[in-house]
């Protein structure tokens, strides 16, 4: 599947928050400002499970914000219920039950990644669990270019 | 026998099955029968082999009513499916446009169909010329024959 957002401005979104963070959800224009990361995740999703410990490390080293886009909940609180179970290491939460932003993103499967620079636009998207690995060698450093750009 | 034939035109007479829910369909006849031509090109992404009008998968549904609500919007045909291509790519749409990047996809059968004639064409060339170089299978010598002649003797 192409990232076919490569390059391009995050696509318009405007997210309600899930239950438990009534006072804000997550929209395209929080994007702009600083370099984060957009995870796109469900409550019913087992590789979601499977990355969550590593998404809740990156939250605790402090190194970049991280949004989530809750998808295709089923209920509305089988989302905020998952992430008080497992962990919320996310600054921003969009409930996004009818896919809006999941096909504006185009999302085939969860999780997926995108990294968004300072000025809004989509730099890197990855498939599947993000781990360690992935971090080091991938995100990190575009990251780190990305601050040293300016853009940060 | 009789059973087979009325079986077969059963099926032939089947309804094309879709996986619309009656209560995403449009009100509007007429725009309900545009959605579903587009939905019957694109690809549920999901699922890979099936269009979007094939699928149970939600988020084939999700793109059904999107369909529908750009519709309704009163964007084109063309700007629906453009919007879902802009997503996903090309791969989104059953029958790939013909342009550049798909040019191998769409050349590829002719080529290939081109290659086996070439290829069979060469192999019948190549029989050919072996049959001919062989020399004509009687052809023994007066000393062999008479050295044949002599072993085939000796058993009988």
């Amino acid at each position: 599947m192409p990232n076919m957002l490569a390059g391009k401005s995050v696509p318009d979104f405007d997210l309600k928050p899930i239950k438990g963070r009534d006072t804000q959800g997550f929209s395209s224009t929080d994007l702009k400002g600083s370099v984060a990361l957009v995870n796109i995740f469900g409550s019913w999703c087992v590789a979601c499970q499977l990355e969550h410990p590593f998404l809740m490390d990156l939250k605790g080293s402090g190194e970049v914000t991280i949004h989530g886009i809750n998808w295709r909940e089923e209920a509305p609180d089988a989302g905020p219920a998952w992430l008080t179970k497992h962990g919320d290491p996310y600054a921003l939460v969009g409930d996004d039950p009818k896919s809006r932003a999941a096909i504006a993103f185009g999302v085939t499967g969860a999780p997926e990644t995108f990294l968004v620079d300072a000025r809004g636009v989509v730099r890197h998207k990855i498939v599947g669990p993000l781990d360690k690995k992935i971090w080091e060698n991938t995100l990190k450093p575009m990251i780190e270019k990305l601050r040293k750009g300016g853009a940060s | 026998m009789r059973y087979l034939i009325v079986l077969l035109g059963l099926l032939a007479f089947a309804p094309s099955v879709s996986a619309v829910n009656p209560n995403e369909m449009l009100a509007d006849p007429l725009m309900e029968t545009r959605a579903r031509e587009i939905s019957k090109g694109l690809r549920c992404v999901v699922c890979q082999n099936q269009s979007i009008d094939d699928s149970d998968a939600a988020l084939a549904r999700d793109l059904r009513v999107l369909v529908r609500e750009r519709l309704v919007a009163g964007d084109s045909d063309h700007e629906v499916v453009e919007y879902v291509v802009s997503r996903y790519g090309d791969f989104v749409l059953l029958k790939p446009p013909f342009k550049g990047a798909t040019l191998v996809l769409w050349g590829g059968p002719v080529l290939f169909v081109l290659m086996a004639l070439l290829a069979g064409f060469e192999f019948y060339r190549r029989q050919r010329r072996v049959a001919l170089s062989t020399p004509a299978a009687a052809s023994l010598s007066n000393a062999e024959r008479a050295r044949l002649d002599d072993l085939l003797n000796k058993d009988g």
